[in-house]
Parts: structure tokens; C-alpha cells; sequence
């Protein structure tokens, strides 16, 4: 078996267009993918819009600059991650295929094991 | 010593035939595509010399794949002692399928391998050169001179995926029935891929890959035997043969471009033809009919038209308004437009592809100019038509359609 973590990207605006009554729809929408995939999930979270990330950049003499905003102003901004386990890729992205992302979509990404 | 000619000819044959089956057989034991590689490399190097001692055997590919997986055997032991506290990969690559038997029992892994080649996981170039590289068996520098890059771009593309289908688990199995047609349909886009990048290499002075073209029809002969009821790969093996009868009639010995009007037709092969043409048959037998089947169908035609005067042309023409239904494709578009202007005439046909100028994937494409020329000479609008014949000039890069468009401009200013 293997790790992955499914990253979900998703319009921001659409979300917060949306208003409660779009939270309520799609929260109901991850409970019930969570507990048909209840076996596979290992962990999950939704995050707060990219208005809250604090970003930390370190040049090459190891200074740190903080700065307001994501790591990176993209369309599609991360919104929220499941960590899954998989036989293989196929297994996985059927999985991932399954979660709700109707503002874009997901991006499967192997989890690396250190030996 | 030297080895025999006999030997040496039998084991390159083995090499173009068997490396697919023998290596797919030999990933089953390692779960490694690199070590199954150095394996099956082994095993051919072990040919020479060995089928010259004791002679050729009867089975070539069952010789090369036990001992392939002896040595695959050898290595798993002498690491495992070395690593005892790692697990086998094998136990996720294991029996988890039943698989078609080949020569004496030995399990045939082909698909299993050519699935995972064409995974959609990976780039389509991936892909492409994946096939190529373990599929076909052709070394890293050939791939690269298939598709005009340099080695060390294809040796890192190549690195590239096998590491993507190592990390990410791309699983080495076929396809659930479920998913089955989209990955068959990747499959054959890479096959008819390899094809096309033969039957009009993209730039250089030849007009065809004659290598290329030989392992895209190797590869859907293989895809036939395996997958024997599907209509697709019996479209796409019909494609092939229907299109490889005009390989030889194309152009002349100087290879200078011979177009389908002027190609002599009583050297078409007639076997290949009624070959071609039972296939057509078979793939078109599914409502709707798939892209390839449709291709075919109208190289069916063309291959069975006497002489190009008499060519069926509003059958074509019908066949290109099917495929466009299956396959939109601006390119389809210009075929079936030159179709309306053979069946109609010039005016027809320039009037057809008058939509198209407005493609902007058509923009950087030689045949739309080269098409309108056409027409506008047929129609005495020299002056219009000398424009054209520049444009797709300027667009084309292969040396033998240069040629051909540069003997046009010429006859233009007589």
C-alpha cells in the first residue's frame, strides 16, 4: 500500500460567492465521500482562503522574509487536502476522482517514504 | 569467435519479435523496469554466443525468457541477501491477474506492459517514448532519432517517466473492464502517433521513417493478437496496412513526392488490400464506428478506387462528415474540405475551406495553404495561387513536400 495526498484547488471566489447555503451543500458533499472512502482516508482538512496564508521565504544566507499571501498567486488556490492510502495510482485516483471539487479540481501527489 | 550470420540474424529477429514478451515476463520477477531491462539485455547478449554453440532453438522467445528470469532470480537473491530487512516489491506486481498463456505456458504479460507505457498518468510524449523503448525494445539513441531530439533529451524523458511509474505506484496490470476503452484508446493514440511521425517525418529530407512505420504496424499486429474483439485496434491495424500500400508509390527513387493522382496503382499490393479491407469491415461493424475505423474505411476507398479519376469521392466525402462527429478536428475539416473540391470541383472545394482560414490551429499548417492553391490553380488564379503556394512554402519544413511545392511554383510561371 501506498500514500497519497490529494490536494484539492479550488476558485476561491466561487466559495465565497457561495455564502452559508454553499457551505452547508458542499460540507454535506465531503462527509458523504468521507464515509464511503472511510477505509482509505488517513487524515483530511479544509483550509481558510489564501486572505489568511502568511508566507516565509528563505534567501540563500538563510534570512527569512515574512510576507501576506500564499506561496503563489494561482487561479485555482489549494482549499483543502485528504491524505489517502492506495494500492496503486489507479486505486488512488479513483479515489480522488471522487472527491468533491466542483470550483476545479484535485492533484494526486505520491507521499515520498524515507527509508 | 566470430558469430555466424545465421545466429546473428536469428537473435536480431528474436529482438524485433520477442522483446516485448520476454521482458513483460521478466518484470513480473524483478517489479523493476530497469533491472527487468539489464535482465533481458543479459539474455540477448547471452544468445550470441550461446545459440552459436549449441544452435537456435526452436522457441527463441521462451529460451530468452528463462534465461532472462534466471538471472532476474539470481539478482532478487543476491540482493535480498545483502538487504534482508527490505520488503519484495513483487508482492504488490504478484498474481493478481490471470494472464493469456503463451509460448509453453509462459505467462504473456505484453498488454500488462504496453498499459502501463500508455498510462495517462504519464505525458503523451512519455508515452510515446516508453513504448518504444520497452515495448519495441529500440535503444535510448533510436528513439531519439525517431522524433528529432537529442539523446541525453530522450534519456532524461525516459528517466523521467520510469521514476513517475516507480513513485507514484502507476500499477503494472491491465485496465479494469471499466476503464477499459479509454485506455485502449491511449494505447492506439500513441501506436497511430509512432505511424504518422514515420509516414511524414516532420522535417529532414526523407519523406518516410521506414523504421518507425515498421514498429507502429509490429505494435498493432501485436495489439490484434492480443486484443482480438476489439473494433478499434482492428481500425487502427486496417489504417496501417490500407496506408503502408502507397509507402513504396509515394515518391520516386530521388525522393522527390509523388501525389496519390500520379501514383502508379498496379504496384499497390493486392493481399494487403483484401487484408486491409476484411479489417474495415470488422471495425465498422460497432454504431457509431470509432475514429480509426473511419480512417480506414476511407483509405478503403481509395485503395480500391482503379484509378484516382474513378475514387469514390462523395463516399469520402460522407466518411469525413462521420468522423467529424467522432473526432472534430480542424484537420479532418481540411480533409473533407480537398474531399468536396475532388468530388464538386475547385470551387466547391475552395468555397469548403473557406471556414477554416479563420483556425487558429490551422494558422502554422502547410496543407490549408498548400489545399487553397491547389484549387486556385485548378480554377487559372495563378497570381492567388503563387501566394499560397508561397505560404506553404514557408511553412513546411520536410524536404521532399518542399520540393514538390517548389516544381509547383515553377509550372505556375510558365
Amino acid at each position: 500500500m501506498s500514500e497519497y495526498l490529494v490536494l484539492i484547488y479550488e476558485r476561491e471566489a466561487e466559495w465565497e460567492n457561495g455564502g452559508p447555503e454553499l457551505f452547508g451543500e458542499m460540507y454535506a458533499k465531503h462527509q458523504e465521500f468521507g464515509a464511503k472512502h472511510a477505509s482509505s482516508l488517513r487524515g483530511g482538512n479544509a483550509l481558510q482562503p489564501t486572505a489568511a496564508a502568511t508566507s516565509i521565504r528563505t534567501d540563500m544566507s538563510g534570512d527569512a522574509t515574512v510576507t501576506d499571501g500564499p506561496f503563489a498567486e494561482t487561479k485555482e488556490a489549494l482549499a483543502g487536502y485528504y491524505l489517502i492510502e492506495a494500492a496503486d495510482l489507479d486505486e488512488a485516483l479513483a479515489i480522488a476522482k471522487a472527491v468533491p471539487a466542483p470550483f476545479g479540481g484535485v492533484e494526486v501527489r505520491p507521499i515520498r517514504t524515507l527509508d | 569467435m566470430a558469430v555466424d550470420a545465421a545466429v546473428s540474424a536469428a537473435v536480431d529477429d528474436a529482438h524485433r519479435r520477442e522483446w516485448a514478451f520476454v521482458l513483460a515476463a521478466t518484470v513480473r520477477i524483478t517489479a523493476d523496469i530497469d533491472e527487468a531491462e539489464e535482465c533481458v539485455q543479459h539474455a540477448y547478449a547471452t544468445a550470441l554466443t550461446s545459440w552459436s554453440h549449441s544452435g537456435i532453438p526452436d522457441r527463441p522467445g521462451a529460451w530468452l525468457t528463462t534465461v532472462a528470469r534466471r538471472r532476474a532470480i539470481d539478482l532478487g537473491r543476491r540482493r535480498q541477501a545483502l538487504h534482508r530487512s527490505l520488503p519484495l516489491l513483487v508482492e504488490r506486481w504478484s498474481d493478481t491477474e490471470p494472464s493469456v498463456q503463451g509460448h509453453e505456458g509462459v505467462r504473456d504479460d505484453r498488454l500488462r506492459l504496453i498499459f502501463t507505457c500508455c498510462h495517462p498518468a504519464l505525458s503523451r510524449p512519455a508515452q510515446v517514448a516508453l513504448t518504444l523503448r520497452l515495448v519495441c525494445g529500440l535503444t535510448t539513441a533510436e528513439v531519439a532519432r525517431g522524433f528529432l531530439v537529442s539523446e541525453s533529451t530522450m534519456a532524461a524523458r525516459i528517466t523521467r517517466a520510469k521514476k513517475k511509474i516507480a513513485q507514484a505506484h502507476i500499477a503494472y496490470r491491465t485496465p479494469p473492464v471499466s476503464e477499459r476503452m479509454a485506455r485502449v484508446d491511449a494505447v492506439l493514440g500513441v501506436v497511430h502517433l509512432v505511424f504518422t511521425t514515420g509516414h511524414t517525418a516532420p522535417s529532414g529530407s526523407d519523406l518516410v521513417r521506414s523504421d518507425l512505420i515498421e514498429r507502429a504496424s509490429d505494435l498493432a499486429r501485436m495489439l490484434r493478437q492480443l486484443l482480438p474483439d476489439d473494433p478499434q485496434v482492428a481500425g487502427l491495424l486496417a489504417l496501417f496496412v490500407l496506408t503502408d500500400i502507397r509507402r513504396s508509390t509515394r515518391s520516386t527513387e530521388d525522393g522527390t513526392l509523388v501525389l496519390l493522382e500520379d501514383q502508379d496503382r498496379s504496384q499497390w499490393d493486392r493481399d494487403a488490400i483484401a487484408e486491409g479491407v476484411a479489417l474495415v469491415h470488422e471495425a465498422l461493424g460497432p454504431r457509431p464506428p470509432g475514429r480509426f475505423a473511419l480512417m480506414a474505411a476511407i483509405a478503403a476507398v481509395h485503395a480500391e478506387a482503379p484509378t484516382f479519376k474513378e475514387t469514390d469521392w462523395a463516399q469520402i466525402v460522407s466518411l469525413y462528415d462521420l468522423l467529424l462527429v467522432s473526432w472534430p478536428s480542424p484537420v479532418v475539416a481540411l480533409n473533407r474540405a480537398v474531399a468536396v473540391g475532388l468530388a464538386d470541383g475547385p470551387a466547391a472545394g475552395l468555397e469548403a475551406l473557406g471556414p477554416l482560414a479563420e483556425e487558429p490551429r490551422l494558422a502554422c499548417y502547410p496543407y490549408l495553404a498548400a489545399a487553397r492553391a491547389d484549387f486556385l490553380r485548378r480554377l487559372g488564379r495563378t497570381a492567388e495561387a503563387r501566394l499560397f503556394y508561397d505560404e506553404a512554402l514557408m511553412l513546411t519544413e520536410n524536404g521532399a513536400e518542399r520540393e514538390f511545392l517548389a516544381g509547383r511554383l515553377r509550372q505556375l510561371d510558365r
